[in-house]
């Protein structure tokens, strides 16, 4: 075990997938000799060399669209989006060719693509630098969404993403970056669609992923204090999604909050709370709670980004909200 | 345009045959679905039959080629079967793409043609990539990417072309420029229209400007483009001038005159190769009457197949969403 910082986690699998396949690159603006945006790519560039850790130009939509060009003949390609927000520029390569390929070709070609993109506010980059756009993808059937929280689930899930014959959104967090967590040596893959109970509860289910999950954990802690019992799920990964988890664990303690950073209205958790109610209805005691972001762009002042976000204390009050009910 | 006397009879009945497959599959086309025997929308390529044409003869069968929504005439080139082909035009299990695609998307990747595409200039940058990987895979292959007038405007057409130039790729950028932007005359949205070769200027590399309706013309240009993609020297933009004789889709209105159709049909690349066959003594009025016959049999046969073949089912529908 070593003890990794998230974004070593994620330089570690790339080289370790890397050296093991010479097909597989590497594509984004700074992700050569800077190393990427947030340092992802720290020192590969020495070790594979320009063509297969490409500084790209700032063009996201060849850039996406060159990932899979090259994926449908022969190679496997990482591309590196700093900023989910800069998905906006290569949707249409992502959606329209790169989610299609494989139902539209009739399984002719498929996509061996990992675009790599981090999500997330709370470090006051302002209106276009700090949405959580994830489930914009997850309404794209043909594309995968993985969402980790930890530096260990970072690493396996991107190995498995890397290794994936489709297209998979891997989404990271701004300020997950530099959290460290143990992380085993050698070879280790976790599934994708596979939910992984971080704390054990029996009172309430708290249903979350990437950066909240940290939050969540937070706040179960401090209410085991005052007796309530939290559980506290993290999806990993959206698409495909462990819908076996989430009943499991709502049948257990029959209730539920779903949380995320990404605006309430129109998020992922509304999708987690309408399958507990159709599919685990008879096992819920209360009302299902979301939480998420407030209905504004991200600000870039603190007083006014903290506003809008979700904090702990929203997430403690939806869950005593919960407990009572 | 200049004589045939210097080429080859076999290379010019090649041309020939080339832009005869493609009218004589169009033409079919066109009434079956005009008959309702197929569902949704087909853009035909009447018209624009020398450009895919005198652009594959330099390409090999592994050779890549992306095309788009008007895309019957580059699979035809790139060496496209007329029974697949017509089967996925109706619908059918044995269509290349069972029925997945249509004519909007259809794609065969055994012969290289990774796909026709719905986005107009969404080809460009997924050749890039196909030359990406063959660069990176050194195995010694050139990608041409076909698109219209209209996709030159799109942003795609600058960050593929500048991406190709600036890792000298082996892609050909070849603009079929039939001066219609969907219902639009590009003219009136593009200023210098004839000349979209310039634009190679800005990117550092090769730009022609030529008569896309002459085969001969399109061969000579694209086998240089060609020979250079594939010594690794970099991509070439060639604006080729051709003329569409239908309109955007089929059963579409046309905003064009009848004035401005007819201009274009005596411009029709395959009437004026005739006559230029005729004037260099290597073909007559038999040689043409026996090679239209030959091939709309072959259409016909292909029809027949597409009609006798079995309908795709609702159980096929969630297939293929995602590979094993």
């Amino acid at each position: 075990m070593a003890n990794l910082m998230y974004r070593d986690a994620i330089n570690q699998a790339m080289i370790e997938e890397m050296r093991k396949d010479d097909k597989l690159f590497l594509i984004g603006y700074d992700v050569g000799k800077y190393g990427g945006e947030f340092q992802l790519s720290h020192d590969m560039v020495k070790e594979f060399g320009e063509d297969r850790v490409r500084d790209a130009p700032i063009s996201e939509q060849a850039i996406v669209g060159c990932a899979i060009g090259a994926a449908i003949t022969g190679c496997r390609v990482i591309a590196d989006i700093p900023f989910s927000d800069f998905m906006a520029m290569c949707m249409d390569q992502l959606v329209n060719q790169a989610a299609k390929f494989y139902y539209m070709f009739a399984g002719q070609a498929n996509v061996p693509v990992v675009i790599i993109t981090a999500i997330g506010g709370y470090i006051q980059a302002g209106p276009q630098h700090s949405q959580s756009l994830e489930a914009w993808f997850t309404n794209t059937p043909g594309l995968k969404v993985v969402a980790p929280s930890t530096p260990h689930d970072a690493k396996g899930l991107l190995r498995t993403a890397i290794a994936d014959p489709n297209p998979v959104v891997f989404v990271t967090h701004k300020a997950l970056y530099a959290v460290k967590g143990e992380v085993p040596a050698g070879d280790y893959t976790i599934p994708l669609g596979a939910a992984d109970v971080k704390r054990q509860g029996t009172d309430v289910t708290l249903i979350t992923y990437s950066l909240m999950v940290h939050r969540a954990l937070k706040v179960a802690e401090r209410l085991a204090k005052d007796g309530i019992s939290v559980e506290v799920l993290d999806l990993r990964s959206l698409v495909p999604l462990d819908k076996g988890a989430i009943l499991a664990s709502v049948k257990k303690t029959g209730r539920a909050v779903v949380v995320h950073e990404a605006p309430k209205s129109g998020g992922f958790g509304g999708e987690i709370a309408a399958i507990i109610a159709e599919e685990g209805f008879r096992d819920v005691k209360a009302p299902i709670l979301r939480v998420g972001a407030k209905w504004a762009p991200l600000p870039f002042v603190s007083a006014l980004e903290n506003e809008i976000l979700p904090s702990e204390a929203d997430i403690e009050s939806a869950v005593r909200a919960t407990a009572r009910a | 345009m200049q004589s045939l006397k210097r080429y080859d009879r076999d290379l010019v009945l090649k041309m020939y045959e080339g832009m005869l497959r493609i009218r004589l599959f169009e033409l079919t086309q066109s009434k079956v679905f005009r008959a309702g025997e197929q569902e949704g929308f087909t853009h035909l390529s009447i018209g624009q039959e020398a450009v895919p044409t005198g652009v594959c003869l330099s390409l090999r069968p592994t050779d890549y080629i992306t095309s788009t929504h008007r895309g019957h005439h580059h699979m035809i080139a790139k060496g496209g079967d007329f029974k697949p082909m017509m089967a996925e035009l109706y619908g059918r299990t044995t269509g290349s793409c069972m029925g997945r695609s249509g004519s909007l998307h259809i794609a065969d990747f055994g012969i290289g043609v990774l796909g026709a595409n719905g986005i107009v200039g969404d080809g460009n940058p997924i050749a890039v990539g196909a030359a990406y990987s063959i660069k990176l895979r050194k195995s010694g292959q050139v990608v041409v990417s076909f698109f219209g007038d209209g996709a030159s405007n799109q942003g795609t057409f600058h960050e593929s072309i500048n991406m190709a130039a600036s890792w000298d790729l082996p892609v050909v950028f070849v603009c079929e420029n039939n001066m219609m932007a969907c219902g639009v005359r590009t003219a009136e949205v593009c200023k210098a229209l004839t000349h979209l070769g310039d634009r190679a200027i800005g990117y550092g590399i090769p730009g022609f400007n030529i008569d896309g309706n002459d085969v001969v013309e399109v061969y000579e240009t694209a086998k240089t483009a060609i020979e250079r993609a594939r010594r690794g020297e970099g991509p070439t933009l060639i604006n080729c001038m051709t003329t569409r004789q239908h309109p955007h889709w089929e059963g579409d209105k046309d905003v064009r005159s009848r004035e401005e159709v007819e201009e274009q049909l005596r411009r029709d690349a395959i009437a004026t190769f005739e006559n230029r066959m005729r004037e260099a003594g290597l073909a007559s009025d038999a040689d043409f009457k026996d090679r239209r016959e030959r091939i709309q049999k072959l259409v016909d046969e292909a029809v027949a197949f597409a009609r006798s073949s079995p309908r795709v089912g609702p159980e096929d529908a969630l297939k293929y969403v995602y590979a094993d």
